[in-house]
């Protein structure tokens, strides 16, 4: 092509400012890779293009060619020339270097999501999946368009979102759950079906708490790797504060470390983190403090005395609180003791915490209040069927009037009637 | 007179009295009443116990109406309040609660033993139909009160027993319309129910009980045929002071019934009706609907191509209509013959019912 | 008393009377002592299931201070926020039910149990905590702190 000076300058600048990140705001149209591409009738050409209306980068004004390049305005196939930005279908790293180009510039997105964090790539091959894409070229890990997706992008608070928290666990597991593809390297694949298990994802699915966590939760999404042993439990921790600084203070904790156990894990799973129960606690299937100690050693004493002061807890809660029901059903007044009685449900639930601290003292101080507040509330609760009894009493007493009365006058019938005669 | 020599004030105040209201004639009417005595006398005694019930009610029902609260938002939380903080509120409530269900029974003991001794036949016919007249009114009395503490069962009983008139052809769903104050039951509901419960019918009873008992003075009691035709002397006891001390017998020891049911099994209050949770398994109407109530689930969807209910429905209206045509229907009696038929008939009457709430009560629910 | 060393009919008829008419008296007493009691409004004269009357004076209640009171058979918390306003919330925490506190430190409601914090509109802000506490509406009627439930 034999260009004249001007027509070169024009290329030039039209060159530059297709490529500069700031122009791409809202000028260019997809109209025309639009209108060939669905106009074709070839499904896999016309896909991309049918989509990319609910994108959100459209909605934002980007085109086909923000990512793609080429040149929106020519009709012909010379749209897509390398001379005009085009570089086709991104691969591997690729994708990352396009994605990247404007998620990774801070002074850019803040145009469009001030508050959009922008480290994403950073992240990104800080992961497993980011280096072994780096280092070894690796097609199959997950890439920015594996959990995005390519042209039908939502953010992730959207229900179609592909990585909105309930579809999640499901799009990690695409990979991660699937034994032919994980084969090579050596790590299990059954998480989903154990996290699908779990209290989490019940709480995620059923409950619809989206709050509740997922993979990315714990593993991180972009920087995704699975937490080292010796910090299990501050991932857990971000949730579970009293639990994880009560454990943290335990005995348990630099030995779990010194024997290479996972913090919190050990006893409750890493996936299958299943409803927690009283049960868990003791030296009695299913408890897990049988899996180390036995009833000789002294965690295995401690154990089982923890269990007795929370069972003993629980047990005289019950029974008080069905005593005052019972009460309340009747008809008598206990909304007082009922009251007082919610402080022991608190010291309960207190002391199930408190089992972390793995130490009998600890536990002993928050079941010992509970105990002296249940049986206050069972007292009173005995007292209020006493009242019943009383009503009772005062029963006998009128029924003995109205007996009498009603002697009398039978008595007094017989007379009338004999003297009739 | 009949006054003792020591009763100078009482014979005084009398005096007073009968110059201005006529107490002498008063009392020579009720002097002259007389009642017959034979093998079924004991029957007699059933209406007046019905009737001191009923009175029985009409009292307790005016002191709870000093506490309770006839709206969605504040009916349970009134009859909670009644229950734990007024005193003797329990006993006033319970007492109310169980004689409507003693009262209901004892009316229709009053009901059948009039069917029984054909106490309806000439000239009792119009004594017949304010009776039944005052039957239908004390079921409606214990269909709207069941719903006043608006609770869980009364809810949902409610639900399910104002569908049933809704499956009367033409007019079913203007009458559901009508009874529910709108589509559903809702607070407009208790709010109807209420000023039914405490002033139509209130109203209406009292119309029907001056007729009926009017009626009875008028035409004193019937004495069954086959004591009529015996010609043995027949025996009399004037109703003051014999048949009354004996009804007070009755009344008293029905009161002692009621003292001891309400101290041993106080009215429950349940939970709190909340329109938004499904319907709890297993409910059931008051004892005295539920030989309807279990009919009806027996009857299979479609019967001729009829829905199953409206047959029901307009079964249990011929029932009611043949019922309060007996005395119009038993040519025989009318004659002065035996009607073995019509016996027969009301015996199997009572036995259907009877078989009928037994099996309400115990066949499962989920079936 | 009746003399009874005069024996014989009239006697017996006399103790008859007698006895019937304290009878029937008893009876009535045992009827109408227990209405009687009933119309005498009691002193608790609401329900405390839906309004409760604290006995508390307003300008007792110091700013950012929070105190546990009865509301029915259920504990609620009354706030006085650090701008002076009064407010009162369901004080049972909804995560697993433990009684939360008011914490002057942190300027809002918290709960010991798992570490949920709630802000000073009773939502939960922090921690497992998966529903807001239930606001309650206070009215100061002169002297007198009065909390009800909203419609």
């Amino acid at each position: 092509m034999n260009l004249d000076g001007f027509s070169r300058l024009a290329g030039f600048v039209l060159l530059i400012v297709s490529l500069s990140p700031s122009y791409l705001a809202a000028q260019q149209k997809p109209d025309n890779c639009v209108g060939c591409h669905t106009a074709l009738g070839d499904e896999r050409l016309a896909e991309p293009a049918k989509h990319f209306a609910e994108d959100i980068h459209a909605t934002k004004g980007f085109g086909c060619v923000s990512c793609h390049g080429g040149d929106a305005s020519d009709a012909e196939m010379s749209a897509m020339s390398p001379a005009k930005g085009y570089i086709g279908k991104p691969k591997g790293t690729k994708i990352v270097e396009v994605c990247g180009r404007c998620h990774s510039n801070a002074r850019f997105m803040r145009q469009y999501n001030p508050a959009l964090r922008v480290d994403q790539v950073t992240e990104y091959y800080s992961s497993v999946h980011g280096r072994r894409l780096k280092e070894s070229g690796d097609p199959k890990v997950a890439i920015c368009s594996s959990c995005h997706r390519t042209h039908s992008i939502r953010p992730p608070s959207d229900p179609r979102s592909s990585v909105h928290p309930l579809k999640v666990a499901d799009l990690c597991g695409s990979c991660h759950a699937e034994a032919k593809i994980m084969a090579q390297y050596k790590i299990p694949t059954d998480q989903l079906e154990k996290y699908k298990k779990s209290v989490h994802w019940t709480l995620l699915s059923v409950k619809g708490d989206l709050s509740a966590p997922t993979c990315n939760d714990c593993h991180g999404n972009h920087g995704a790797t699975p937490p080292g042993i010796s910090w299990v439990g501050n991932v857990c921790g971000q949730c579970h504060v009293v639990n994880t600084e009560l454990f943290d203070k335990s005995r348990h904790a630099k030995v779990f470390i010194q024997m290479g156990m996972p913090g919190c894990a050990s006893c409750h799973d890493n996936h299958q983190i299943l409803q927690t129960s009283d049960e868990m606690l003791g030296l009695s299937e299913p408890a897990v403090c049988i899996r180390c100690h036995s009833a000789e050693d002294r965690g295995g004493k401690s154990a089982a005395a923890m269990r007795t002061l929370i069972d003993s807890l629980g047990k005289e809660y019950d029974k008080a609180h069905s005593i005052l029901l019972k009460a309340e059903r009747s008809g008598m007044e206990v909304s007082q003791a009922q009251f007082e009685l919610s402080e022991a449900k608190t010291a309960l639930v207190k002391a199930r915490a408190a089992i972390h601290a793995f130490s009998v003292v600890v536990v002993k101080k928050e079941v010992d209040p509970g105990l002296q507040i249940s049986a206050k509330a069972h007292t009173r609760g005995l007292k209020a069927l006493e009242e019943l009894g009383f009503r009772r009493r005062w029963l006998v007493v009128s029924m003995a009037i109205i007996l009498a009365l009603v002697g009398a006058i039978v008595v007094k019938i017989r007379r009338m009637e004999r003297k009739e005669q | 007179m009949m006054f003792r020599n020591g009763d100078r004030k009482i014979e005084e105040i009398w005096l007073w009295l009968d110059e201005r209201v006529g107490l002498t004639e008063i009392f020579k009417l009720v002097k002259k009443k007389d009642v017959p005595v034979h093998t079924h006398t004991v029957w007699y005694y059933l209406g007046g116990m019905t009737l001191f019930l009923f009175v029985i009610q009409v009292t307790t029902g005016i002191l709870l109406l000093l506490y309770y609260r006839p709206s969605a938002e504040e009916a349970y939380e009134s009859i909670q309040f009644l229950m734990t903080e007024v005193e003797f509120g329990w006993l006033i409530r319970s007492i109310h609660s169980w004689a409507a269900n003693l009262m209901v029974f004892t009316l229709f003991v009053h009901f059948f033993s009039v069917l029984l001794l054909k106490a309806y036949r000439r000239p009792r016919e119009v004594t017949w139909l304010s009776g039944m007249g005052l039957l239908g009114l004390a079921l409606t009395f214990g269909f709207t009160g069941y719903l006043l503490p608006w609770n869980e069962l009364a809810y949902f009983a409610t639900r399910v027993g104002t569908e049933i008139p809704g499956a009367v052809p033409l007019v079913g769903s203007f009458l559901r319309r009508l009874l529910r104050g709108g589509d559903d039951v809702t607070g407009a509901t208790l709010t109807r129910f209420y000023g039914i419960h405490v002033a139509i019918l209130p109203a209406l009873t009292t119309l029907f009980l001056g007729l009926h008992l009017f009626l009875v003075q008028k035409h004193g009691m019937s004495v069954p045929p086959d004591v009529e035709r015996q010609s043995k002397e027949k025996k009399v006891m004037p109703f003051f002071p014999n048949f009354l001390l004996r009804d007070l017998v009755g009344w008293l020891t029905a009161l002692a019934i009621l003292a001891a049911l309400a101290a041993f099994i106080p009215a429950e209050l349940g939970k709190k009706a909340d329109p938004f949770q499904p319907a709890p398994v297993g409910i059931k109407p008051e004892w005295y609907f539920m030989f309807m109530f279990q009919t009806l689930k027996f009857l299979p969807s479609y019967i001729l191509g009829i829905e199953g209910e409206i047959l029901g429905v307009l079964g249990f209206g011929l029932g009611g209509l043949f019922l309060a045509l007996i005395p119009f229907l038993d040519r025989r009696t009318a004659r002065g013959e035996t009607s073995r038929l019509f016996t027969w008939i009301v015996i199997a009457i009572i036995a259907y019912m009877v078989v009928l709430t037994y099996l309400g009560y115990t066949v499962s629910p989920t079936k | 008393m009746a003399q009874w060393s005069m024996g014989g009919i009239v006697d017996r008829r006399r103790f008859l009377n007698w006895f019937l008419g304290t009878t029937a008296g008893a009876f009535l007493f045992t009827v109408f002592y227990p209405i009687s009691r009933y119309l005498v409004p009691p002193k608790v004269q609401e329900s405390t299931s839906r309004t409760v009357t604290l006995a508390l004076k307003p300008a007792d209640v110091k700013f950012n201070t929070g105190q546990i009171f009865r509301f029915g058979s259920q504990p609620a918390i009354l706030v006085r926020t650090p701008a002076g306003e009064l407010k009162a919330f369901a004080a049972v925490c909804t995560h697993l039910a433990c009684i939360v506190q008011y914490r002057n430190d942190l300027n809002h409601i918290w709960c010991a149990c798992h570490n949920g914090h709630f802000d000073l509109n009773g939502l939960n802000i922090s921690g497992p905590p998966p529903r807001p506490l239930e606001q309650y509406v206070v009215n100061v009627r002169g002297d007198q702190i009065v909390v009800s439930k909203g419609a």
